[in-house]
Protein backbone atom coordinates (compact mmCIF):
# COMPACT_ATOMS: atom_id res chain seq x y z
CA UNK A 1 0.00 0.00 0.00
CA UNK A 2 1.08 3.42 -0.73
CA UNK A 3 2.50 5.67 2.26
CA UNK A 4 1.17 9.09 1.41
CA UNK A 5 -1.43 9.89 -1.78
CA UNK A 6 -1.45 13.45 -2.88
CA UNK A 7 -4.67 14.79 -4.10
CA UNK A 8 -4.93 16.59 -7.26
CA UNK A 9 -8.20 18.17 -7.31
CA UNK A 10 -10.63 20.09 -5.11
CA UNK A 11 -14.08 20.01 -3.68
CA UNK A 12 -16.43 17.25 -2.76
CA UNK A 13 -14.10 14.56 -4.43
CA UNK A 14 -11.00 15.99 -2.53
CA UNK A 15 -12.46 15.04 0.43
CA UNK A 16 -13.81 11.69 -0.39
CA UNK A 17 -10.53 10.44 -1.42
CA UNK A 18 -8.84 11.92 1.71
CA UNK A 19 -11.96 9.74 3.71
CA UNK A 20 -10.87 7.29 1.78
CA UNK A 21 -7.39 7.69 2.64
CA UNK A 22 -8.14 7.79 6.17
CA UNK A 23 -10.05 4.38 6.37
CA UNK A 24 -7.14 2.85 4.81
CA UNK A 25 -4.56 4.00 6.93
CA UNK A 26 -2.78 6.26 3.86
CA UNK A 27 -1.21 9.47 4.76
CA UNK A 28 -2.75 11.96 2.65
CA UNK A 29 -1.93 15.57 0.75
CA UNK A 30 -4.82 17.80 0.09
CA UNK A 31 -3.78 20.79 -2.43
CA UNK A 32 -5.95 24.43 -2.41
CA UNK A 33 -5.91 26.97 -4.55
CA UNK A 34 -5.84 30.78 -3.49
CA UNK A 35 -9.99 30.21 -3.91
CA UNK A 36 -9.90 27.29 -1.53
CA UNK A 37 -8.05 28.54 1.38
CA UNK A 38 -10.65 28.14 3.48
CA UNK A 39 -12.09 24.93 2.55
CA UNK A 40 -13.22 22.56 5.33
CA UNK A 41 -11.84 19.10 4.29
CA UNK A 42 -8.19 20.75 4.37
CA UNK A 43 -7.94 19.95 7.85
CA UNK A 44 -9.16 16.15 7.57
CA UNK A 45 -6.14 15.82 5.53
CA UNK A 46 -2.84 14.53 6.99
CA UNK A 47 -1.44 18.06 5.45
CA UNK A 48 -2.63 20.83 2.93
CA UNK A 49 -0.29 22.61 0.81
CA UNK A 50 -1.03 25.65 -1.44
CA UNK A 51 -1.33 25.99 -5.30
CA UNK A 52 -0.87 29.82 -7.17
CA UNK A 53 -3.46 31.80 -8.23
CA UNK A 54 -7.45 31.18 -8.41
CA UNK A 55 -7.99 30.25 -11.62
CA UNK A 56 -8.32 26.54 -12.92
CA UNK A 57 -5.39 27.01 -15.18
CA UNK A 58 -3.16 28.26 -12.52
CA UNK A 59 -3.90 25.85 -9.72
CA UNK A 60 -5.32 22.76 -10.35
CA UNK A 61 -4.37 22.50 -13.92
CA UNK A 62 -0.80 23.97 -13.37
CA UNK A 63 1.15 20.63 -13.56
CA UNK A 64 4.38 22.51 -13.03
CA UNK A 65 2.63 23.34 -9.70
CA UNK A 66 1.21 20.04 -9.11
CA UNK A 67 4.63 18.47 -9.71
CA UNK A 68 6.64 20.47 -7.34
CA UNK A 69 4.11 19.97 -4.53
CA UNK A 70 4.00 15.99 -5.27
CA UNK A 71 7.69 16.72 -4.81
CA UNK A 72 7.72 18.70 -1.91
CA UNK A 73 5.23 16.51 -0.26
CA UNK A 74 7.14 13.03 -0.42
CA UNK A 75 3.79 11.40 -1.61
CA UNK A 76 4.11 8.35 -3.43
CA UNK A 77 0.84 8.30 -4.93
CA UNK A 78 -1.37 11.19 -6.70
CA UNK A 79 -5.29 10.73 -7.15
CA UNK A 80 -6.57 12.69 -9.91
CA UNK A 81 -10.23 12.92 -8.77
CA UNK A 82 -12.53 13.72 -11.57
CA UNK A 83 -12.27 16.26 -14.03
CA UNK A 84 -8.86 18.74 -14.32
CA UNK A 85 -6.28 16.36 -15.59
CA UNK A 86 -7.78 13.06 -14.10
CA UNK A 87 -7.40 11.85 -17.90
CA UNK A 88 -5.03 14.08 -19.20
CA UNK A 89 -2.13 10.79 -20.34
CA UNK A 90 0.63 13.54 -20.32
CA UNK A 91 -0.25 14.29 -16.39
CA UNK A 92 0.08 10.42 -15.73
CA UNK A 93 3.44 10.13 -17.19
CA UNK A 94 4.55 13.04 -15.71
CA UNK A 95 3.42 11.56 -12.23
CA UNK A 96 5.24 8.50 -13.71
CA UNK A 97 8.18 10.06 -14.38
CA UNK A 98 8.48 11.73 -11.29
CA UNK A 99 9.06 8.01 -9.14
CA UNK A 100 5.17 8.71 -8.13
CA UNK A 101 2.25 5.78 -8.83
CA UNK A 102 -0.75 7.59 -10.58
CA UNK A 103 -4.24 6.31 -9.20
CA UNK A 104 -6.12 5.57 -12.84
CA UNK A 105 -6.02 3.31 -15.33
CA UNK A 106 -2.35 3.18 -17.04
CA UNK A 107 -1.83 6.23 -19.36
CA UNK A 108 -2.26 4.27 -22.79
CA UNK A 109 -6.08 3.79 -21.42
CA UNK A 110 -6.57 7.82 -21.26
CA UNK A 111 -5.43 8.08 -24.28
CA UNK A 112 -6.99 5.58 -26.31
CA UNK A 113 -10.90 5.66 -24.38
CA UNK A 114 -9.79 9.42 -24.99
CA UNK A 115 -10.02 9.20 -28.79
CA UNK A 116 -14.14 8.24 -28.84
CA UNK A 117 -13.92 6.99 -32.38
CA UNK A 118 -10.76 4.57 -31.52
CA UNK A 119 -12.80 3.55 -28.66
CA UNK A 120 -16.06 2.74 -30.14
CA UNK A 121 -13.96 0.60 -32.52
CA UNK A 122 -11.75 -1.14 -29.80
CA UNK A 123 -15.48 -2.06 -28.05
CA UNK A 124 -17.21 -2.99 -31.14
CA UNK A 125 -14.10 -5.65 -32.42
CA UNK A 126 -15.08 -7.23 -28.77
CA UNK A 127 -18.29 -7.79 -29.39
CA UNK A 128 -19.76 -4.61 -27.49
CA UNK A 129 -23.09 -3.24 -28.98
CA UNK A 130 -22.43 0.28 -31.07
CA UNK A 131 -24.73 2.52 -32.63
CA UNK A 132 -23.87 2.75 -36.58
CA UNK A 133 -21.39 5.26 -36.57
CA UNK A 134 -18.90 7.08 -38.63
CA UNK A 135 -14.72 7.18 -38.46
CA UNK A 136 -13.27 10.39 -37.76
CA UNK A 137 -14.64 12.74 -40.65
CA UNK A 138 -12.00 15.15 -42.69
CA UNK A 139 -14.38 17.33 -44.43
CA UNK A 140 -18.47 18.11 -45.06
CA UNK A 141 -17.98 16.20 -47.81
CA UNK A 142 -17.11 13.33 -46.35
CA UNK A 143 -19.77 14.05 -43.87
CA UNK A 144 -22.57 14.49 -46.16
CA UNK A 145 -21.84 10.61 -47.61
CA UNK A 146 -21.95 9.23 -44.61
CA UNK A 147 -25.08 10.90 -44.15
CA UNK A 148 -26.16 9.66 -46.90
CA UNK A 149 -25.86 6.08 -46.52
CA UNK A 150 -26.60 5.92 -42.74
CA UNK A 151 -29.84 8.54 -42.91
CA UNK A 152 -30.87 11.15 -40.56
CA UNK A 153 -31.35 11.48 -37.78
CA UNK A 154 -27.45 12.15 -36.70
CA UNK A 155 -25.80 12.93 -33.90
CA UNK A 156 -22.34 15.31 -34.80
CA UNK A 157 -19.75 14.26 -31.90
CA UNK A 158 -16.24 15.65 -31.61
CA UNK A 159 -13.31 12.49 -31.57
CA UNK A 160 -11.77 14.56 -28.80
CA UNK A 161 -13.78 14.54 -26.29
CA UNK A 162 -17.27 14.49 -24.46
CA UNK A 163 -19.39 16.23 -21.80
CA UNK A 164 -21.71 17.37 -24.85
CA UNK A 165 -19.42 20.10 -26.08
CA UNK A 166 -19.71 20.25 -30.04
CA UNK A 167 -22.53 17.87 -29.95
CA UNK A 168 -25.52 18.47 -32.26
CA UNK A 169 -28.39 16.64 -33.37
CA UNK A 170 -29.01 16.76 -37.10
CA UNK A 171 -32.16 16.21 -39.32
CA UNK A 172 -31.15 16.92 -42.38
CA UNK A 173 -28.33 18.29 -44.90
CA UNK A 174 -28.74 21.83 -43.83
CA UNK A 175 -28.35 20.41 -40.38
CA UNK A 176 -25.02 19.29 -40.97
CA UNK A 177 -23.89 22.21 -43.18
CA UNK A 178 -25.02 24.54 -40.56
CA UNK A 179 -23.39 22.94 -37.73
CA UNK A 180 -19.95 21.44 -39.34
CA UNK A 181 -17.45 24.14 -38.65
CA UNK A 182 -19.10 25.42 -35.59
CA UNK A 183 -18.71 22.29 -34.00
CA UNK A 184 -15.22 21.78 -35.16
CA UNK A 185 -13.99 25.12 -33.73
CA UNK A 186 -16.03 23.90 -30.87
CA UNK A 187 -14.15 21.07 -30.41
CA UNK A 188 -10.61 22.46 -31.32
CA UNK A 189 -11.31 25.13 -28.79
CA UNK A 190 -12.35 22.75 -25.86
CA UNK A 191 -10.20 19.36 -26.64
CA UNK A 192 -7.27 20.53 -29.05
CA UNK A 193 -8.71 18.49 -31.63
CA UNK A 194 -11.59 19.60 -34.22
CA UNK A 195 -11.97 16.41 -36.07
CA UNK A 196 -15.68 14.96 -35.43
CA UNK A 197 -17.71 11.82 -36.28
CA UNK A 198 -21.37 10.86 -36.86
CA UNK A 199 -23.47 8.48 -35.16
CA UNK A 200 -27.36 7.55 -35.10
CA UNK A 201 -29.24 9.41 -33.26
CA UNK A 202 -31.68 7.45 -31.31
CA UNK A 203 -34.90 9.04 -30.03
CA UNK A 204 -35.89 9.23 -26.41
CA UNK A 205 -32.39 7.77 -25.13
CA UNK A 206 -31.64 6.42 -21.68
CA UNK A 207 -28.30 6.67 -20.53
CA UNK A 208 -27.22 3.69 -18.53
CA UNK A 209 -23.89 3.05 -17.31
CA UNK A 210 -21.65 0.32 -15.88
CA UNK A 211 -18.78 0.61 -13.63
CA UNK A 212 -15.80 -1.49 -14.14
CA UNK A 213 -13.01 -2.31 -12.43
CA UNK A 214 -9.78 -4.29 -13.39
CA UNK A 215 -6.51 -5.62 -12.24
CA UNK A 216 -4.67 -4.79 -15.39
CA UNK A 217 -3.69 -8.48 -16.08
CA UNK A 218 -7.00 -9.87 -17.27
CA UNK A 219 -9.04 -10.22 -14.02
CA UNK A 220 -11.84 -7.92 -14.12
CA UNK A 221 -15.20 -7.06 -12.43
CA UNK A 222 -18.59 -5.38 -13.05
CA UNK A 223 -20.44 -3.48 -10.27
CA UNK A 224 -23.75 -3.30 -11.90
CA UNK A 225 -25.35 -0.38 -13.80
CA UNK A 226 -26.13 3.26 -13.15
CA UNK A 227 -29.21 5.39 -14.83
CA UNK A 228 -28.06 8.83 -15.50
CA UNK A 229 -30.89 9.65 -17.56
CA UNK A 230 -31.83 12.95 -15.97
CA UNK A 231 -29.47 15.88 -17.57
CA UNK A 232 -30.30 19.58 -18.34
CA UNK A 233 -27.76 21.60 -20.19
CA UNK A 234 -25.77 18.51 -20.60
CA UNK A 235 -24.42 17.94 -16.82
CA UNK A 236 -25.77 15.03 -15.05
CA UNK A 237 -28.71 15.92 -12.31
CA UNK A 238 -30.03 12.61 -10.63
CA UNK A 239 -28.29 9.51 -11.19
CA UNK A 240 -29.48 5.89 -9.57
CA UNK A 241 -28.60 1.97 -9.07
CA UNK A 242 -30.62 -0.17 -10.51
CA UNK A 243 -32.14 1.22 -13.34
CA UNK A 244 -35.55 1.67 -13.25
CA UNK A 245 -37.71 0.12 -15.55
CA UNK A 246 -35.04 -1.55 -17.66
CA UNK A 247 -35.26 -5.72 -18.60
CA UNK A 248 -32.63 -6.83 -15.71
CA UNK A 249 -31.51 -9.33 -17.72
CA UNK A 250 -30.83 -7.27 -20.41
CA UNK A 251 -28.52 -5.00 -18.19
CA UNK A 252 -26.71 -8.08 -16.62
CA UNK A 253 -26.19 -9.33 -20.45
CA UNK A 254 -24.53 -5.88 -20.69
CA UNK A 255 -22.48 -5.91 -17.60
CA UNK A 256 -21.28 -9.12 -18.05
CA UNK A 257 -19.80 -8.01 -21.31
CA UNK A 258 -18.25 -4.91 -20.10
CA UNK A 259 -17.06 -7.16 -17.88
CA UNK A 260 -15.45 -9.54 -20.23
CA UNK A 261 -13.68 -6.73 -22.40
CA UNK A 262 -12.48 -5.05 -19.46
CA UNK A 263 -10.87 -7.95 -18.73
CA UNK A 264 -9.39 -9.32 -22.51
CA UNK A 265 -8.50 -5.55 -22.81
CA UNK A 266 -6.39 -5.78 -19.63
CA UNK A 267 -7.49 -2.43 -18.47
CA UNK A 268 -6.90 -1.28 -15.30
CA UNK A 269 -8.02 0.17 -12.05
CA UNK A 270 -11.64 2.10 -12.60
CA UNK A 271 -14.12 2.26 -15.52
CA UNK A 272 -16.87 3.22 -16.94
CA UNK A 273 -18.92 1.68 -19.50
CA UNK A 274 -21.21 4.58 -20.84
CA UNK A 275 -24.08 3.07 -23.35
CA UNK A 276 -27.50 4.79 -24.37
CA UNK A 277 -30.55 2.45 -24.52
CA UNK A 278 -32.66 3.32 -27.67
CA UNK A 279 -36.48 3.33 -27.02
CA UNK A 280 -36.75 -0.21 -29.09
CA UNK A 281 -34.33 -1.65 -26.30
CA UNK A 282 -30.95 -1.53 -28.06
CA UNK A 283 -28.20 -0.78 -26.10
CA UNK A 284 -25.09 0.98 -28.09
CA UNK A 285 -21.86 2.15 -26.50
CA UNK A 286 -21.06 5.85 -25.91
CA UNK A 287 -17.86 6.35 -24.27
CA UNK A 288 -15.43 5.07 -21.55
CA UNK A 289 -14.78 6.78 -18.85
CA UNK A 290 -11.23 6.40 -17.34
CA UNK A 291 -11.62 7.89 -13.63
CA UNK A 292 -13.99 7.55 -10.55
CA UNK A 293 -17.22 9.56 -11.64
CA UNK A 294 -19.03 12.03 -9.47
CA UNK A 295 -21.81 9.64 -9.13
CA UNK A 296 -19.50 6.67 -7.37
CA UNK A 297 -21.32 7.16 -4.35
CA UNK A 298 -24.75 5.79 -6.17
CA UNK A 299 -22.79 2.27 -6.53
CA UNK A 300 -21.40 2.18 -3.16
CA UNK A 301 -24.64 2.60 -1.57
CA UNK A 302 -26.26 -0.68 -3.26
CA UNK A 303 -22.89 -2.62 -3.38
CA UNK A 304 -21.43 -1.76 0.00
CA UNK A 305 -18.17 -1.34 -1.57
CA UNK A 306 -15.40 1.66 -1.17
CA UNK A 307 -14.85 2.17 -4.92
CA UNK A 308 -12.11 5.35 -4.15
CA UNK A 309 -10.56 2.72 -1.09
CA UNK A 310 -11.07 0.15 -3.80
CA UNK A 311 -9.41 2.35 -6.71
CA UNK A 312 -6.39 3.44 -4.55
CA UNK A 313 -5.62 -0.59 -3.59
CA UNK A 314 -5.75 -1.48 -7.00
CA UNK A 315 -3.04 1.01 -7.68
CA UNK A 316 -0.97 -0.08 -5.26
CA UNK A 317 -1.13 -3.91 -6.88
CA UNK A 318 -3.88 -4.68 -4.64
CA UNK A 319 -6.41 -8.06 -5.30
CA UNK A 320 -9.87 -7.33 -7.58
CA UNK A 321 -13.03 -7.69 -5.08
CA UNK A 322 -15.66 -10.15 -5.79
CA UNK A 323 -18.64 -8.80 -7.14
CA UNK A 324 -21.04 -8.01 -4.01
CA UNK A 325 -24.82 -8.44 -4.35
CA UNK A 326 -27.03 -5.83 -5.58
CA UNK A 327 -28.99 -4.39 -2.80
CA UNK A 328 -31.55 -1.92 -2.48
CA UNK A 329 -31.81 1.12 -4.80
CA UNK A 330 -29.95 4.33 -3.96
CA UNK A 331 -30.73 7.96 -6.06
CA UNK A 332 -28.41 10.91 -6.07
CA UNK A 333 -29.16 14.46 -7.00
CA UNK A 334 -26.98 17.03 -7.71
CA UNK A 335 -27.39 20.43 -5.65
CA UNK A 336 -25.99 23.51 -7.91
CA UNK A 337 -25.18 26.75 -7.13
CA UNK A 338 -27.56 28.43 -9.84
CA UNK A 339 -30.57 30.59 -9.87
CA UNK A 340 -33.29 28.72 -10.13
CA UNK A 341 -35.28 30.60 -13.20
CA UNK A 342 -32.10 31.34 -15.44
CA UNK A 343 -29.92 28.24 -14.46
CA UNK A 344 -27.00 31.22 -14.07
CA UNK A 345 -24.67 30.31 -11.69
CA UNK A 346 -24.81 31.74 -8.47
CA UNK A 347 -21.92 32.49 -6.53
CA UNK A 348 -21.87 34.26 -2.52
CA UNK A 349 -20.73 33.09 0.59
CA UNK A 350 -22.65 30.47 2.31
CA UNK A 351 -23.92 32.12 5.56
CA UNK A 352 -26.11 29.29 6.52
CA UNK A 353 -25.02 25.32 4.96
CA UNK A 354 -26.28 22.98 6.76
CA UNK A 355 -26.84 19.58 5.08
CA UNK A 356 -29.25 17.20 6.72
CA UNK A 357 -27.91 14.13 8.84
CA UNK A 358 -30.11 11.40 8.44
CA UNK A 359 -30.44 7.76 8.46
CA UNK A 360 -29.96 5.93 4.97
CA UNK A 361 -29.02 9.72 3.40
CA UNK A 362 -25.16 10.67 2.27
CA UNK A 363 -24.27 14.08 1.54
CA UNK A 364 -20.86 14.75 -0.26
CA UNK A 365 -20.18 18.07 -0.61
CA UNK A 366 -16.58 20.36 -0.49
CA UNK A 367 -18.29 22.90 1.20
CA UNK A 368 -19.20 24.05 4.93
CA UNK A 369 -20.82 27.40 6.29
CA UNK A 370 -19.32 30.87 6.27
CA UNK A 371 -16.91 29.37 3.11
CA UNK A 372 -17.28 31.37 -0.03
CA UNK A 373 -18.65 29.65 -3.64
CA UNK A 374 -16.42 31.54 -6.03
CA UNK A 375 -16.98 31.95 -9.75
CA UNK A 376 -13.76 29.24 -10.59
CA UNK A 377 -14.69 26.12 -10.54
CA UNK A 378 -17.84 24.11 -11.36
CA UNK A 379 -21.03 25.11 -9.61
CA UNK A 380 -21.88 21.52 -7.68
CA UNK A 381 -22.40 22.44 -3.88
CA UNK A 382 -23.56 18.97 -2.57
CA UNK A 383 -24.16 15.46 -3.62
CA UNK A 384 -27.54 13.85 -1.79
CA UNK A 385 -27.27 10.13 -2.33
CA UNK A 386 -30.93 8.82 -0.66
CA UNK A 387 -30.68 4.67 -0.01
CA UNK A 388 -33.14 2.34 0.88
CA UNK A 389 -34.80 -0.92 -0.04
CA UNK A 390 -36.81 0.51 -2.68
CA UNK A 391 -36.75 2.81 -5.50
CA UNK A 392 -39.54 4.52 -3.67
CA UNK A 393 -38.13 4.75 -0.27
CA UNK A 394 -34.77 6.35 -1.43
CA UNK A 395 -36.37 9.03 -3.48
CA UNK A 396 -38.37 9.27 -0.16
CA UNK A 397 -35.22 9.71 2.04
CA UNK A 398 -33.78 12.04 -0.62
CA UNK A 399 -37.08 14.36 -0.44
CA UNK A 400 -36.54 13.99 3.16
CA UNK A 401 -33.23 15.63 2.63
CA UNK A 402 -33.26 18.05 0.47
CA UNK A 403 -36.15 19.85 2.77
CA UNK A 404 -33.97 19.64 5.91
CA UNK A 405 -30.97 21.10 3.83
CA UNK A 406 -30.57 24.81 4.29
CA UNK A 407 -28.52 26.89 2.42
CA UNK A 408 -28.34 30.30 2.25
CA UNK A 409 -26.47 32.82 0.54
CA UNK A 410 -26.65 31.94 -2.67
CA UNK A 411 -29.40 30.13 -4.76
CA UNK A 412 -29.77 26.15 -6.02
CA UNK A 413 -31.50 24.07 -7.86
CA UNK A 414 -32.99 22.32 -5.03
CA UNK A 415 -36.67 23.33 -6.18
CA UNK A 416 -36.54 21.62 -9.21
CA UNK A 417 -34.75 18.74 -7.50
CA UNK A 418 -37.67 18.54 -5.26
CA UNK A 419 -40.25 18.85 -8.26
CA UNK A 420 -38.35 16.40 -10.25
CA UNK A 421 -39.17 14.02 -7.58
CA UNK A 422 -42.64 14.07 -6.91
CA UNK A 423 -43.41 14.22 -10.93
CA UNK A 424 -45.52 11.43 -11.61
CA UNK A 425 -43.73 10.33 -14.75
CA UNK A 426 -40.35 10.37 -12.91
CA UNK A 427 -42.04 7.97 -10.41
CA UNK A 428 -43.21 5.59 -12.87
CA UNK A 429 -39.72 5.58 -14.40
CA UNK A 430 -40.61 7.28 -17.95
CA UNK A 431 -37.73 9.00 -18.27
CA UNK A 432 -35.48 9.77 -20.88
CA UNK A 433 -32.30 12.01 -21.25
CA UNK A 434 -34.67 14.65 -22.77
CA UNK A 435 -37.24 14.38 -19.78
CA UNK A 436 -35.77 17.61 -17.89
CA UNK A 437 -36.43 19.76 -21.50
CA UNK A 438 -40.24 18.70 -22.19
CA UNK A 439 -41.28 19.36 -18.77
CA UNK A 440 -42.44 22.50 -17.45
CA UNK A 441 -41.13 23.24 -14.18
CA UNK B 1 -29.32 55.01 -23.24
CA UNK B 2 -28.94 51.96 -21.06
CA UNK B 3 -26.49 50.39 -19.31
CA UNK B 4 -26.16 46.92 -19.44
CA UNK B 5 -25.56 44.66 -16.41
CA UNK B 6 -23.98 41.61 -15.52
CA UNK B 7 -26.46 38.95 -14.23
CA UNK B 8 -23.67 36.76 -12.63
CA UNK B 9 -20.10 37.08 -11.08
CA UNK B 10 -17.55 36.29 -13.37
CA UNK B 11 -14.74 37.09 -15.59
CA UNK B 12 -14.83 38.64 -19.10
CA UNK B 13 -13.78 36.57 -21.43
CA UNK B 14 -14.35 37.61 -24.50
CA UNK B 15 -15.41 41.17 -25.92
CA UNK B 16 -17.46 41.00 -28.74
CA UNK B 17 -18.10 44.82 -29.91
CA UNK B 18 -16.21 47.80 -30.51
CA UNK B 19 -17.14 51.33 -29.10
CA UNK B 20 -18.86 53.24 -31.58
CA UNK B 21 -20.01 50.02 -33.44
CA UNK B 22 -24.41 49.84 -33.86
CA UNK B 23 -25.23 46.65 -32.39
CA UNK B 24 -29.43 45.24 -33.33
CA UNK B 25 -31.27 43.94 -30.40
CA UNK B 26 -29.75 39.96 -29.44
CA UNK B 27 -26.38 40.69 -30.42
CA UNK B 28 -23.80 39.29 -28.07
CA UNK B 29 -21.81 42.04 -26.37
CA UNK B 30 -19.45 40.28 -24.14
CA UNK B 31 -19.04 36.93 -23.04
CA UNK B 32 -18.68 36.14 -19.38
CA UNK B 33 -17.06 32.30 -17.88
CA UNK B 34 -18.48 31.55 -14.74
CA UNK B 35 -18.17 28.57 -13.01
CA UNK B 36 -17.27 26.79 -16.13
CA UNK B 37 -20.01 28.00 -18.23
CA UNK B 38 -19.66 30.68 -20.74
CA UNK B 39 -22.34 33.20 -20.41
CA UNK B 40 -23.10 35.43 -23.67
CA UNK B 41 -24.49 39.22 -22.58
CA UNK B 42 -27.12 40.27 -25.47
CA UNK B 43 -27.89 43.75 -26.35
CA UNK B 44 -31.52 44.33 -24.84
CA UNK B 45 -32.17 46.99 -27.62
CA UNK B 46 -30.22 48.28 -30.81
CA UNK B 47 -28.24 51.05 -30.55
CA UNK B 48 -24.57 52.02 -30.34
CA UNK B 49 -21.71 51.12 -28.00
CA UNK B 50 -20.65 54.62 -26.32
CA UNK B 51 -19.00 52.83 -23.25
CA UNK B 52 -17.02 49.39 -22.82
CA UNK B 53 -16.57 49.28 -19.37
CA UNK B 54 -14.38 46.11 -18.96
CA UNK B 55 -11.71 43.72 -20.79
CA UNK B 56 -10.98 40.64 -21.24
CA UNK B 57 -9.86 38.73 -18.05
CA UNK B 58 -11.67 41.50 -15.51
CA UNK B 59 -13.21 40.15 -12.74
CA UNK B 60 -17.43 41.58 -12.72
CA UNK B 61 -19.70 41.03 -10.15
CA UNK B 62 -23.77 40.64 -10.31
CA UNK B 63 -24.91 44.10 -11.29
CA UNK B 64 -21.65 45.81 -12.00
CA UNK B 65 -22.34 47.58 -15.73
CA UNK B 66 -20.08 46.47 -18.78
CA UNK B 67 -21.47 48.29 -21.31
CA UNK B 68 -23.39 51.26 -21.87
CA UNK B 69 -25.96 51.50 -25.12
CA UNK B 70 -26.91 55.20 -26.83
CA UNK B 71 -30.64 53.71 -27.92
Amino acid sequence: MFHRVLIANRGAIARRVIQACNALGVESVALYSEADADAPYLAEATRALPLPGVKAADSYLNMPALLGRLAESGADAVHPGYGFLSESAGFARAVADAGAHFIGPAPHWLERMGDKVAARALMAERGFPVFAGSGALESLREARDFAAEAGYPLMLKPVGGGGGIGMQVLRDDADLAAAFERCARLADAAFADPRLFLETFCMAPRHVEIQVLGDGAGGAVHLYERACSLQLRHPKVVEESPAPGLERDALDALAMQAERITGELGYDNVGTVETLRAGDGRYGFLEMNTRVQVEHGVTEAVTGLDLVATQISLAAGGALPARPQLQGHALEVRVYAEHPRTALPSCGRLTRFRPPVMHGVRVDTGYAEGQTVTPYYDPLLAKVIGFGGSREQAIGRVLVALKGFEVLGVDTNMALLRAVLQDDDFLAGRIDTGYLYSHRW
Amino acid sequence: MIEVESEVQGNVWKVEVAEGQQVAAGDVLIILESMKMEIPVEAPAAGRVVELRVAPEDAVDEGDVLVVLDT
